[in-house]
């Protein structure tokens, strides 16, 4: 049973016991344009919910992925790495950024799901 | 006024058109307190008048061309060919800003494109910047981005680094909040970098040549730093000394911050001069200052873009890499059409004439009763000890005039009898035949 | 033998679409890399064989060969001239770079600059030998304490963004100096980006302060963000909107309240130079770009040069080095050694004492307008604006009302449903002969275009340039336009480049063909 879940940041996490996948949502990569460069955590970094956790670049601009729980990377997607277009191609699927084992699964509580997340991205309009 | 095209016929008609009174009506919005009365400078004045009152102001210099000259420490004084000064003057690239719409800037982003690659040939690194402030403003930025690779906070500074670029390094240091332990001049050439690394140890930063002239293989010094994981930043202040010596980045460096001055820029009192950084590919996105890339166009041309911009201010603000915004644009552009007129050849025997002088000059004062070279090795730039107080002779020979080097107690204290000097190929048997004679008669 | 038909096609220069064998196009002309032009054994130097000497190079003579090429005099002549002839330049046509002062840059300027006794003159000479180049610096000091009623200036900074280091810099020596530790420094959120970038190099925590509907600073926002937390407010004024800051002196005042320092970036000094000293408007900081307001050559992108004129409370942290009057003439002071007047210092910013060679021209630039023309240049450069905007306002949409100051800033409203964008837009004006106003700034607009006609267009230049743009807002509602404008620019060098493949794959140098595909041919 897997649950995603949506920060107001605009990045996404799905659940499958008590590891997290983060990726940012399609609405995000459509608002960098094309994505020239991804810098990933090191694995066994302890990241903290809110606090700074990947960068992502397009030509134009520069954005930090926020982590949306606390707890340690346990694996790193090296494909976006290689080849960043893969983040405007599949941000829900395949351009996952990196996966972490929750510290404190009740984190996920006050997030979004797939529908509030949709009305909060219209609200931004 | 000759560089306003408005007639008072034409301010009020533009007035009519705005609908405002007055053009004072315009600046509504100043407080009334802060509204200036005539403010009490000179009127304004023709070319024949301004340029009456400024050639004499340069008149009351003495110009380096115009005595013999030894003076180095940072600055040299070379030769440059007079096509490299009307090329600057093309007002395509004198009035020109920021490639920022490269569709409309080819010429610049060409020129800094070739630069960067003359760059790297030159310090035998792998990818430059499209250049910084100064060869001082440079280190410092390179001891602030080894501090970003490594994640540490402290860096190793041989005494040997020119104390300018020490003490702007120190100046960073205190307002960023990093440590850049700066080692004393050691004019006997004991120094032991190497026993400083630690594991926190950001970077070694060394002069090659040194202040003092002195030439180091720092390939020992490399390892020392990679075994710590510690960067070794070399720092070149005449960089025409690398068309003669093995070039850094075959030595180790990770980082080469230079001062570009020496090709295509005159002295100018000190600037505006060319800072030249180059490193490895692998750290090139915590590089500062602009870089240029290839690109194609929509039609499938090759062309050039500003590129990596995301390291830079205007998009990341405070977290950029630099708060740097211009770089050296014009100045850039003199080294780079110097530096190809001098091509391989050119460069390396330019290189080869400005060693010969130094060599030939430090065989003469070395004969000089009471005066000891310092240097075993030198490129064109070497410190003699002399038996009286250095200073007090400088200004003692430039009344003849003779410009005879740079006293090292102009920068530190405890170091009076030492005189650094240099010889370009811009000096003459003559000047030395003066220089010798001054010498001589001074220490009589 | 030749093979000329290679040479035609050596570097590719024609594309797909080429109406020209050559890629050539009349007077463009297309430019390989002096590295695809080099030979061996050609230079562009005669040198003397060097003096027969002994290698003192310890060892560590060059082994392997640099890598530069070879070429000759009228080679290199017509390589840089052809490159020119690729740039827009202010001397060939109007460059209306929003808080950039893209200004005609007077050729006395130059001259005065290269006389042999500021141009070849070294900067450690003995003091005797350079009392002219200190005359001038302290002359140039005298001038912008005057203009700007502050009681004094560093004028060693190379540039705009390095004079707010040093404003930053004496700011938190002055705080630290009186035991007051503060974190925070304000700035505004259309302020440039190089504002938060010295901020945060310089230790501080950068909070942003929102804009008002007028685009000027929101006063009450500020007021309760200020506290004794705050060391410093950095403000643009005239702001990077082009509008004069009218709550300054209350500005000023709510920061001194609070005991923090107030730092203006003197960018656009040039709208009110002659009018306004910025002493009066309450300021304890404010670095000049030499480049902007006194026209020293912007030369692609640099050097500058960004004195910094300081408040009482500032003037002892200076940087080193300074000009002296001493009893013999000038004297430099370079040292904190513990005499008068040194103790407080930052320290040194750069390698010597600053940018002589802008100096000069800056300084050649003041005595030509004098006082009164100064003025003249504000009042022509504000005027220029507001013709401008008043040539444009019902064709473009301004983002705010009333009279601007030296730049007039629209938004991409007027583009709205049109599919065309602020950068399109931009793109066609490059086809009508000018170059694009400042684009995506500030970022408190959407889509901005921020103008500067500066004051040395004429009418006629300003007359002809609206006409073209309202040409251009004109054609953005017909059909087709998005298309039409998405293409342009048609007629440049070079059209759109491909920026995303620049920064995907950096390719930042040349490197010379791999052999193997030379071998394989």
């Amino acid at each position: 049973m897997s649950a995603i879940k949506f920060t107001e940041d605009h990045e996404w996490i799905r659940v499958e016991g008590d590891v997290g996948t983060v990726g940012i949502t399609d609405f995000a990569q459509n608002q960098l344009g094309d994505v020239v460069f991804v810098e990933l955590p090191a694995v066994g970094r302890r990241v903290t919910k809110g606090g700074d956790a990947a960068v992502v670049e397009s030509v134009k601009a520069a954005s930090e992925v926020y982590a949306p729980v606390t707890g340690e990377v346990i694996e790193i997607n090296q494909a976006i790495v290689d080849e960043p277009a893969k983040v405007n191609a599949e941000p829900m699927a395949g351009a996952w950024f990196f996966k972490v084992r929750l510290a404190n699964p009740s984190e996920l509580d006050g997030m979004m799901d797939e529908a509030g997340y949709a009305a909060f991205v219209d609200g931004q309009h | 006024m000759r560089y306003l095209p408005l007639t008072e016929a034409d301010r009020r008609d533009m007035l009519a058109v705005i609908g405002a009174p007055s053009v004072d009506a315009l600046f509504r919005d100043v407080p009334e307190t802060a509204r200036a009365a005539d403010i009490d400078l000179p009127p304004h004045q023709g070319e024949l008048e301004v340029e009456r009152a400024l050639s004499a102001m340069a008149a009351k210099n003495v110009a380096a061309g115009s005595v013999p000259f030894f003076l180095g420490g940072g600055a040299y004084r070379h030769h440059v060919p007079a096509s490299v000064d009307h090329l600057i003057q093309r007002g395509e690239f004198l009035t020109s800003y920021t490639p920022y719409q490269p569709e409309v800037t080819q010429g610049t982003l060409q020129y800094l494109f070739e630069f960067q690659t003359q760059v790297a040939l030159l310090t035998g690194m792998e990818v430059a910047n499209a250049s910084l402030y100064d060869g001082a403003t440079a280190t410092a930025e390179a001891v602030a981005m080894a501090n970003r690779v490594t994640g540490r906070r402290r860096s190793v500074l041989s005494g040997g680094l020119h104390p300018h670029y020490r003490e702007v390094v120190d100046t960073l240091a205190r307002f960023v909040g990093f440590r850049a332990d700066a080692q004393p001049l050691d004019p006997d050439g004991g120094e032991d970098l190497a026993a400083l690394i630690d594991g926190g140890t950001s970077c070694v930063v060394v002069q090659y040549p040194d202040f003092l002239g002195r030439v180091r293989d720092l390939r020992p010094l490399a390892e020392a730093c990679h075994a710590k994981g510690a960067l070794l930043l070399v720092v070149v202040t005449e960089i025409v000394s690398l068309g003669a010596l093995t070039p850094p980045g075959e030595m180790g460096a990770d980082i080469v911050a230079a001062e570009g001055q020496s090709i295509g820029n005159g002295l100018n009192f000190g600037g505006p001069y060319v800072g030249l950084f180059a490193t490895r590919d692998r750290f090139v996105r915590q590089m500062p200052g602009r870089l240029v890339g290839q690109t194609t166009d929509a039609e499938g041309r090759r062309g050039w873009v500003l590129t990596l911009s995301t390291r830079e201010q205007h998009i990341r603000r405070e977290k950029a890499t630099s708060n740097i915004c211009t770089n050296s644009g014009l100045c850039t552009l003199a080294f780079t059409i110097h530096l190809s007129l001098l091509g391989e050849d050119g460069l390396t025997q330019l290189a080869a004439i400005n060693h010969a002088k130094a060599v030939q000059l430090a065989g003469r004062l070395a004969a000089i009763p009471g005066v000891t070279v310092l240097n075993d090795s030198f490129f064109n730039e070497f410190t003699v000890r002399l038996p009286k107080p250095a200073a007090a002779i400088v200004d003692r020979l430039a009344e003849r005039p003779i410009i005879a080097g740079v006293p090292v107690s102009r920068f530190l204290a405890g170091h009076d009898d030492l005189l650094v000097v240099a010889a370009t190929e811009t000096v003459t048997d003559a000047d030395m035949d003066a220089l010798v004679t001054a010498l001589e008669e001074s220490l009589r | 033998m030749s093979d000329w038909s290679k040479a035609v096609s050596r570097f590719q220069a024609a594309g797909p679409g080429s109406e020209t064998t050559s890629g050539n196009r009349g007077l463009q002309i297309e430019e390989p890399l002096i590295f695809e032009q080099g030979a061996d054994g050609r230079t562009g130097v005669d040198l003397p064989a060097p003096p027969a000497a002994a290698d003192r190079l310890g060892g560590l003579g060059r082994k392997g060969a640099i890598g530069l090429p070879g070429l000759s005099e009228p080679q290199v002549v017509r390589h840089y001239t052809r490159l020119s002839q690729k740039n827009f330049a202010i001397d060939s046509g109007l460059y209306p770079l929003g808080s950039c002062t893209m200004k005609h840059n007077p050729r006395l300027n130059e001259r005065m600059a290269r006389l042999p006794g500021f141009g070849d003159l070294h900067p450690l000479q003995p003091e005797s030998t350079i009392q002219g180049a200190l005359e001038l610096m302290d002359q140039l000091a005298t001038w912008l304490k005057t203009l700007t009623g502050m009681p004094a200036v560093a004028l060693s900074p190379a540039a705009g963004a390095h004079g707010e280091l040093c404003g930053i810099m004496t700011i938190r020596a002055a705080l630290e100096a009186r035991g007051d530790m503060r974190q925070r420094i304000l700035v505004p959120e259309s302020a440039h980006g190089t504002n938060p970038a010295t901020a945060a190099a310089c230790g501080y925590a950068v909070e942003s302060i929102p804009a008002n509907a007028r685009g000027r600073v929101d006063l009450a926002a500020l007021k309760a963000k200020l506290d004794g937390g705050v060391a410093a407010i950095m403000l643009t004024n005239p702001n990077t909107c082009g509008l004069f800051e009218s709550e300054i002196v209350e500005i000023a005042e709510a920061v001194h309240k609070a005991g923090a320092f107030f730092y203006c970036d003197g960018a656009n000094f040039n709208a009110i130079v002659g009018r306004v000293r910025p002493a009066d408007l309450g300021i304890d900081c404010m670095h000049i770009n030499l480049h902007k307001t006194f026209s020293t050559p912007h030369g692609g992108g640099g050097p500058g040069s960004g004195p910094v004129v300081l408040a009482e409370a500032l003037a002892p942290h200076a940087p080193l080095p300074w000009v002296v009057h001493g009893p013999d003439g000038f004297r430099l002071v370079e040292h904190a050694d513990g005499a008068s007047g040194t103790s407080g210092t930052i320290g040194r910013l750069k390698g010597f004492h600053g940018q002589m060679g802008m100096f000069v021209r800056a300084l050649a630039y003041m005595m030509s307008h004098g006082g009164d023309g100064l003025r003249q240049v504000a009042n022509d450069a504000v005027l220029n604006a507001n013709y401008l905007m008043a040539g444009l306002k019902d064709v473009l949409t301004a983002s705010f009302e009333g009279p601007c100051m030296h730049e007039a800033l629209f938004d991409d409203r007027f583009l709205k449903d049109t599919g065309v964008t602020t950068l399109d837009f931009a793109k066609a004006m490059i086809d009508e002969g000018y170059h694009p106003m400042t684009m995506y700034f500030p970022l408190v607009v959407h889509g901005a275009l921020l103008m500067e006609p500066t004051e040395t267009e004429s009418k006629d230049s300003l007359d002809q340039f609206i006409g073209v743009i309202r040409a251009l807002a004109e054609r953005t509602r017909q059909p087709g336009a998005a298309e039409w404008f998405h293409e342009a620019p048609r007629y440049t060098p070079r059209r759109r480049l491909d920026e995303t493949a620049a920064a995907r794959k950096p390719m930042l140098r040349w490197r010379p063909p791999v052999a193997t595909a030379e071998a394989a041919e």
